[in-house]
């Protein structure tokens, strides 16, 4: 018989050995199946995969606004998340607020000062973002709609949208792209910090993750979140207005997702398309859930995530492997990831066949 | 009935959850056309040794044998097999289907399914033993006493001959349980071995036909029910020469401090929970609050406290200067914001009255974290706070940021008892606050409950144990399905006058 039964806590050495093992079983499956597949020696792949994150300066720097981006978003669902606010819209969210960013520098791009373009970049970014939280928070608020399904929805509403002002605001007409937004003039391109194009980006997500572990430990806001989050009927006990936290929290979660859109679209991708979030609104719930909401631990969750995803896009392209490849191989190594969290929750007790259980009753 | 085999026997059953010995080393015979109560107090181990017999808990130690055969029970489908079949308290059926459909729900036919044939078996059974039902009615608009029914006739369908019943009657209503239990002889004199769990003594005398009383976890006795009263079963059930001893301290001027004025109260379902309730608790008093359970004493306290919305009806606060404040459809934060100091130990403490996932200082924060104007929760007074209450109460935990969800019950009331009388309150609301708890932590809380009555706080107190609401108390409102019966003096009433107004048999003052 198995048993299966939940451990009372785990010393921080210890659980941190079963993640690292998780991940050193994971990358000896991936060698062999890689082998078994493809033919190709394992520690060539291994060493293409590190390559991929940190080959070259260059890299490294993607790497780092790629786990930037991510984290900016992860941080962003925080809030909602602790709240069990299974906000799931992020991805509508940051769409929105690039949005917003591509519309000011379209429409304003050579008509105002470059200081005030940018600020109005980043309010109306952040306005965006906020609204497009806001109005499943509402519904959940005034009539307990089921806010999974609200974000969900509201995602394929910011990509409709998208996709609408991009054919509006197409450059040249009927190509159906936007292309470099004021190429010439860099117009709301957000500054660069001397010759690093990135910097700015992790700079401002750093401040943000101080910000936010700050706040969700050591405020008034952040232990209301943590109490509605925990039971609705303490805070209602407590005189907690559970609406209205409800709502802030998700104004702060939708915000911050506008302002990432901001950073994608004014910091680094200086365009828009339909699939600039490219899917962090979903891959940042991973990275908060894996770091079981700790700011601080969702840098390591998302480095995780990104160096992975690097790692094995750049086997594919060396190696001339399909993008499925790449794909199998970061599957396996989550399903490891996710696996050893389970180890760490629960004990599993192998009993022999149940004869022995009674004889050492009688 | 010695010589007879047992259809069960259980011996040297053991149950621990944690440190709490939940069953010690019990024996029990169960028999076939018998109907055996299960009698005790609150967390006396009953539920716990049948969830044992019914494969949902898996016991530490000890045998079981069905029909004289040695079996395992590690599941509910396990207890299936060997025929046993129980009736929880939370009924386990799909809302959405019909009666028929939950109960051939989860059955393996390996050759096909044939929904006519087994309504036809099903009808067989009801007539057979009387059930009142109608098959294809969806359970979600049965009442209570259907859906019970229901889930009998599922036990019975998949051929269950050792029915267990947990506290079937608590939901019922006079008329449903006397069908009930029409039903259950007709089951006994076919054969089939039925336990009762109840606390209710009136009920082990009209069905059962021999008693098991469980104490603290352990079988302290069993008797023949035709040949022995009451008295004899509630001595059995709390124990040897009960001296409660709870000190009580004459009331000091008693000041108005609670006026309730028609309080009338529907559940978020539309039923009606309390009807036309006045009263008034004073300072410096104990207003002890009786009723069978559901009687309206949850919503009460909870209309009083701001979280249960008012029909009709007015809730006031009177200050010491005699001036009055309507507390009627205030929120628990508007009602502190009056500054009126209203504590309350509600019944579910880890679901409402603490976060079960926080520290011992992040609970004592619940009250105080808007404290101050910075937007940083201040966590210094609450840790000192903490450290005082596990001083004061000696809380046994490890420290003050240990998550009270591991800290045993009456540790965690502890806690909960200790931040909402820091406060200094003037009013104290405490729902069921010994339950669960062994005596010495009983006591304290008793002893709690004075000081804070003597300090001249108007302490409203919701028993189940009618010993401890006579010998605590100094007046006690009685409540019968949400409707006052009466309000008498805790010193000159008795037992079984409370007792009669509960049920409003010949109490008297019955409306």
């Amino acid at each position: 018989m198995i048993h299966i039964s939940k451990r009372k806590e785990m010393p921080l050495s210890q659980s941190m050995a079963i993640r690292g093992l998780s991940i050193v079983l994971a990358l000896v499956i991936c060698g062999v199946i890689t082998t078994i597949l493809t033919g190709l020696n394992p520690i060539d792949v291994y060493a293409t995969f590190f390559s991929g994150a940190f080959g070259s300066a260059r890299k490294i720097w993607i790497l780092l606004q790629e786990i930037a981006i991510l984290l900016c978003v992860s941080l962003a669902l925080t809030p909602a998340f602790k709240m069990k606010f299974w906000n799931l819209g992020g991805e509508g969210q940051v769409l929105m607020g690039a949005l917003a960013t591509a519309a000011c520098m379209i429409l304003l791009g050579d008509k105002i000062p470059n200081g005030l373009l940018i600020a109005c970049m980043v309010v109306s970014s952040i306005v965006a973002g906020a609204v497009w939280g806001l109005i499943p928070a509402l519904f959940k608020a005034k009539w307990n709609t089921n806010e999974t399904l609200f974000t969900l929805m509201m995602n394929y509403v910011a990509t409709q949208l998208v996709a609408y002002f991009i054919i509006v605001w197409e450059v040249p007409k009927g190509s159906g792209k936007i292309g470099i937004i004021n190429q010439s003039t860099e117009a709301g391109w957000l500054p660069q910090i001397g010759d690093y194009k990135y910097l700015l980006n992790i700079i401002l997500v750093a401040i943000i993750t101080v910000l936010m572990y700050i706040y969700l430990k050591y405020t008034k806001h952040g232990y209301e979140i943590s109490v509605v989050g925990e039971s609705t009927n303490t805070a209602r006990y407590v005189g907690i207005n559970v609406p209205k936290v409800i709502i802030r929290t998700m104004l702060l979660s939708g915000a911050i997702c506008g302002f990432a859109g901001l950073l994608l679209v004014g910091g680094t991708d200086h365009t828009l398309t339909t699939t600039i979030a490219n899917g962090r609104g979903f891959t940042g719930v991973m990275v908060a859930w894996l770091a079981k909401f700790n700011p601080f631990s969702m840098i390591a969750s998302s480095f995780l995530l990104v160096f992975m995803e690097r790692g094995a896009s750049e086997i594919s392209t060396i190696y001339a492997l399909n993008q499925s490849f790449a794909d199998i191989l970061t599957g396996i190594i989550l399903f490891f990831i996710i696996g050893s969290e389970f180890f760490i929750t629960y004990k599993v007790n192998f009993t022999k066949k149940s004869e022995e259980v009674e004889k050492a009753d009688v | 009935m010695a010589e007879k085999q047992p259809a069960v026997r259980m011996r040297h059953i053991s149950k621990s959850f944690g440190q709490v010995k939940a069953n010690h080393d019990v024996d029990l015979d169960i028999y076939g056309g018998e109907i055996l109560a299960l009698l005790g107090e609150n967390g006396s181990g009953k539920t716990t040794l049948m969830n044992m017999l019914s494969g949902i808990y898996f016991p530490d130690a000890g045998s079981i044998e069905i029909q004289g055969k040695p079996v395992t029970i590690a599941s509910p489908k396990d207890a299936f097999e060997h025929g046993i079949g129980m009736v929880h308290q939370h009924f386990r059926l799909v809302n959405v289907f019909s009666a028929t459909e939950n109960i051939v729900l989860g059955l393996d036919e390996s050759e096909g399914f044939d929904l006519k044939a087994a309504a036809e078996k099903i009808h067989a059974i009801c007539e057979a033993y009387g059930f009142d039902v109608d098959l294809n009615q969806k359970v979600y608009e049965m009442s209570v006493s259907q859906k019970q029914t229901v889930e009998i006739v599922k036990l019975i369908y998949r051929g269950a001959d050792i029915l267990i019943l947990d506290e079937p009657t608590a939901v019922l209503t006079p008329q449903e349980t006397e069908k009930l239990f029409a039903v259950l002889r007709n089951m006994r004199n076919d054969g089939k071995a039925i336990v009762i769990i109840t606390h209710k003594l009136h009920e082990v005398q009209e069905i059962s036909d021999r008693v098991v009383v469980l104490r603290k976890g352990e079988n302290v006795g069993e008797m023949i029910t035709a040949e022995s009263t009451t008295q004899q079963m509630t001595n059995m059930m709390v124990g040897h020469q009960v001296t409660l001893n709870i000190e009580r301290p004459t009331p000091v001027d008693p000041v108005e401090r609670i006026r309730v004025k028609g309080l009338t109260v529907r559940d978020d379902e539309g039923v009606l929970k309390l009807d036309d309730v006045s009263f008034s608790a004073f300072g410096g008093e104990v207003l002890g609050i009786a009723g069978v359970s559901n009687s309206g004493q949850k919503e009460l306290l909870e209309a009083i406290a701001g979280l249960q919305g008012v029909e009709s009806g007015s809730i006031q606060y009177v200050g010491d200067d005699g001036q009055v404040q309507e507390l009627t459809g205030k929120d628990p934060y508007q009602i502190s914001s009056m500054g009126v100091a209203l504590s309350f130990v509600p019944e579910d403490r880890l679901g409402m009255g603490l976060v079960g996932s926080m520290s011992i200082t992040d609970n004592m924060l619940l009250r105080s974290f808007r404290d101050g104007k910075s937007i940083f929760a201040d966590r210094k007074a609450p840790r000192e706070l903490a450290e005082k209450v596990v001083g004061d109460l000696e809380v046994d935990t490890p420290g003050v940021d240990t998550p009270v969800r591991r800290l045993s019950g009456g540790n965690v009331q502890k806690v909960l008892v200790g931040r909402e009388i820091s406060s200094s309150p003037s009013v104290l609301l405490c729902a069921y606050a010994v339950r669960g708890l062994d005596v010495n932590s009983s006591y304290l809380i008793y002893d709690l409950i004075n000081k804070q009555k003597q300090s001249g706080v108007a302490v409203v107190y919701v028993g189940e144990d009618l010993d401890v609401l006579l010998e605590l108390c100094d007046k006690i409102l009685v409540l019968c399905s949400g409707k006052v019966s009466g309000i008498v003096d805790a010193r000159s009433t008795t037992k079984n006058k409370v007792g009669l107004m509960m049920t409003r048999l010949k109490g008297g003052e019955a409306a």
